[in-house]
């Protein structure tokens, strides 16, 4: 299983190329912030750029509070959604330690599912998909 | 969605009111340049000066802003200080994205704020503060201090103006997300005259898209086109900076005031020399993946014991001709160090370059002495230059006090017209001959971007009047159509009047195919209509002395030649701008 890496942010532009491929073909919108993968500058230009992304934990906290299964476990990190199953409480992205997930003005939750169609986008190659490690079972089989 | 009608934001700073305005108009001026124009004929006052309060300043975006790649620059329009005449600039940064996600083709603020004063916007919200404790505050500090005062951190837009708008400079800048501005023509004291020291653009909403198919995949297609052939690797690569060798090579390179068109210094500010010694790292306005925006650094030593300190200065070609070779500074670090002050200052770098350039040479013939300007200004001699950026930016004295209302009406009080490079407006880095000099002399924007004159004269070597005012009307026209998407004109190979017109259909906004040659002409027309309106004279421009005293690589200037593009583009844009009743 494959996750999504900003593995190169230091050569980001931010041209924002990324969230808005993201958006755009994955959630039909045209927006930079409802999308999986979010460019921010930090504290003005001249700092540079962070993304904020799912980092594919395993468990994922925001999987374990999601109340209807909306957000459900990868097998080897990270979430599958299912919006219509969201109620929109808002508690996964609370939930995430890294502020990976968007909330919008309707509680709708954006969070990357690592499918990696933002990588093509990026002009400077700063996103990568990696494979994950296999998750051993409990028990340690 | 793009609309068949503008959704504009109208924020009175004297009343404290904001309305959102609808207007119909989209087929007829599409938005930006088009937008501006349309508003400013209704909003501003033909019969009242730069400063009134009520004179707005807009702020407009395209339709198809956000939508595709390089549609990504802001039109902001206003009466400019510089010559009391409607005007526009350009800039990028994360404006035009931050204003299609607060959902507003065009943000108007008219009235004068009691004390100095930060404006908020965004899709549901609208909030002034007073900021009067950031008066005589720089460009960089005050970006810094709203960062922590308003929302939205990583995806809005900071424009904001330093102490030269304050004080009422002509060429005052906006600047724009730290490295991008509206530079010229006085955008910055639009802003200063009203209190208005910065404005905060929460981009914080999202649209839905259609669901053609057409849409993906044209997107892809000019993505793939801007980012994978050559068409965009000068602007990626060494930037626009790239110019400065092969301008030299054609004696085209204004140098220390225009005194001469070539040196063998010029290598030494070369794009290559700022790529290989300054180049930090490339940046991008939001919606771009071309990276034009070109960050060097300088380093100084400000204590003994190896204590540095490092800044990050934006440079391009134009940064380099005005405050380089114009004012013989002829090392890329100390080149810098000038833009870091004007940047901070809140200046447009080619006037103050430029400006400084005609005092420098008035300075050395006598017409003015130390006393006027404090210190002993000397080519090539940087230190000199940043004290005289801060006297410029906050004047002790009459003597700066006239030169930051441009070096034209300095000399028009002290003597030294002939040698002042103005055309229209402190001019821009080509020295290329007659056609640029009469494009930019007598243009709009008084920057070299209404047309390519600058192109034209390094192509052509015959004389033809007529075929040369064709050439800037047709131009012109064919880039206030890019205009009003308000795409980069770097852009300009790609996004022909075919492919706007297929961009716009496979965006649900189809129909205009064919008719955007018409719109280009409309929003010309309606543009001169307003700077003649406000009493432009074509005519009346002169082109200074200096520039019939240059060669170029086609020799001499040939003034007569020069006369006839004057007069020929005079009488031309006056046809252009011509009062409506006329034309019916």
């Amino acid at each position: 299983m494959k996750a999504l890496r900003a593995a190169r942010m230091e050569r980001c532009i931010g041209c924002h190329s990324c969230s808005l491929a993201c958006s755009r073909q994955v959630h039909k919108f045209l927006s930079w912030n409802k999308a999986g993968i979010r460019i921010a500058s930090a504290g003005g230009l001249s700092t540079g750029f962070e993304a904020k992304l799912c980092l594919a934990c395993h468990p994922a906290p925001c999987a374990d509070v999601c109340p209807t299964g909306a957000m459900a476990q990868r097998k080897d990190g990270g979430v599958m959604q299912k919006k219509n199953l969201c109620i929109r409480c808002g508690k996964c992205a609370e939930a995430c330690p890294v502020d990976a997930i968007f909330l919008d003005h309707q509680v709708n939750p954006y969070v990357c599912i690592h499918c990696g169609r933002c990588v093509d986008f990026c002009p400077h190659d700063c996103l990568e998909m990696v494979d994950l490690p296999k998750k051993e079972k409990e028990g340690g089989e | 969605m793009i609309r068949d009608f503008f959704r504009v934001m109208m924020v009175n700073l004297t009343t404290g009111k904001t309305n959102i305005i609808e207007r119909p108009g989209r087929s007829e001026y599409l938005g930006g340049t088009g937008l501006a124009a349309r508003l400013y004929e209704e909003f501003g006052l033909m019969d009242e000066d730069w400063d009134h309060p009520d004179q707005p300043v807009i702020f407009a975006i395209g339709p198809l802003t956000g939508y595709f790649p390089l549609m990504s620059k802001t039109c902001c329009a206003f009466r400019s200080p510089y010559h009391n005449q409607y005007t526009e600039s350009y800039a990028g940064g994360k404006s035009a994205l931050s204003l299609r996600f607060a959902d507003l083709d065009a943000l108007v603020v008219v009235g004068k704020a009691p004390r100095l004063t930060a404006l908020c916007v965004g899709s549901r919200r609208v909030e002034t503060r007073d900021v009067e404790y950031m008066r005589g505050f720089d460009a960089i500090h005050t970006g810094r201090v709203l960062r922590k005062i308003f929302p939205g951190s990583g995806r809005r837009s900071i424009m904001r103006i330093g102490p030269a708008g304050e004080n009422l400079s002509s060429y005052a800048c906006i600047n724009v997300d730290t490295f991008r501005h509206f530079g010229r023509m006085g955008g910055g004291t639009a802003m200063g005259v009203k209190n208005l020291k910065a404005i905060c653009i929460l981009g914080d909403r999202g649209f839905e898209l259609p669901q053609t198919k057409e849409y993906p995949k044209l997107y892809k297609h000019i993505f793939e086109q801007l980012t994978t052939t050559e068409m965009m690797s000068k602007y990626h690569g060494l930037g626009t900076a790239v110019n400065i060798n092969p301008l030299n090579e054609l004696k085209s390179l204004p140098w220390k005031n225009l005194q001469q068109t070539t040196s063998p210094e010029a290598s030494n500010i070369s794009g290559e020399t700022f790529a290989d010694h300054t180049l930090l790292r490339n940046a991008a306005c939001a919606g771009c993946p071309v990276g034009c925006i070109h960050v060097g650094f300088v380093r100084e030593q400000f204590q003994a014991n190896n204590q540095y300190l490092y800044r990050q200065v934006g440079y391009d070609y134009e940064p380099i001709f005005s405050c380089g070779g114009m004012l013989e500074i002829t090392d890329a670090a100390q080149v810098l160090r000038v833009l870091d002050v004007i940047e901070k200052e809140g200046l447009d770098c080619m006037s103050a370059g430029v400006a400084l350039a005609w005092a420098t040479e008035a300075f050395e013939k006598g017409v003015i002495s130390e006393k006027e300007t404090q210190v002993t200004l000397k080519w090539g001699d940087a230190e000199t230059y940043m004290e005289a950026v801060e006297l410029l930016s906050r004047p002790p004295n009459d003597f700066y006090r006239l030169l930051a209302q441009g070096a034209l009406k300095c000399a028009e009080h002290y003597g030294g017209e002939d040698y002042a490079c103005v055309l229209g407006q402190e001019m821009a880095g080509y020295a290329t001959g007659e056609v640029f000099f009469v494009s930019e002399g007598l243009g709009f924007r008084h920057s070299h971007l209404d047309s390519g004159g600058y192109a034209y004269d390094q192509k052509h070597e015959d004389k033809d009047v007529k075929k040369a005012l064709d050439f800037l009307v047709e131009d012109g026209r064919g880039r206030i159509v890019l205009n009003c998407m308000v795409g980069c004109l770097f852009s300009r190979g790609v996004y022909k009047d075919d492919l706007l017109a297929e961009a716009m259909e496979s965006v649900g906004y189809g129909g205009l195919n064919g008719k955007m040659d018409e719109i280009g002409e409309r929003v010309q027309k309606l543009r001169w209509r307003l700077r003649i309106g406000m009493g432009y004279n074509p005519l009346a421009v002169k082109i200074p002395k200096r520039y019939t005293e240059i060669t170029t690589w086609k020799g001499p200037i040939d003034t007569e030649y020069l006369e006839a593009l004057r007069t020929g583009y005079a009488a031309r844009i006056m046809e252009m701008g011509a009062p409506l009743e006329d034309e019916e």
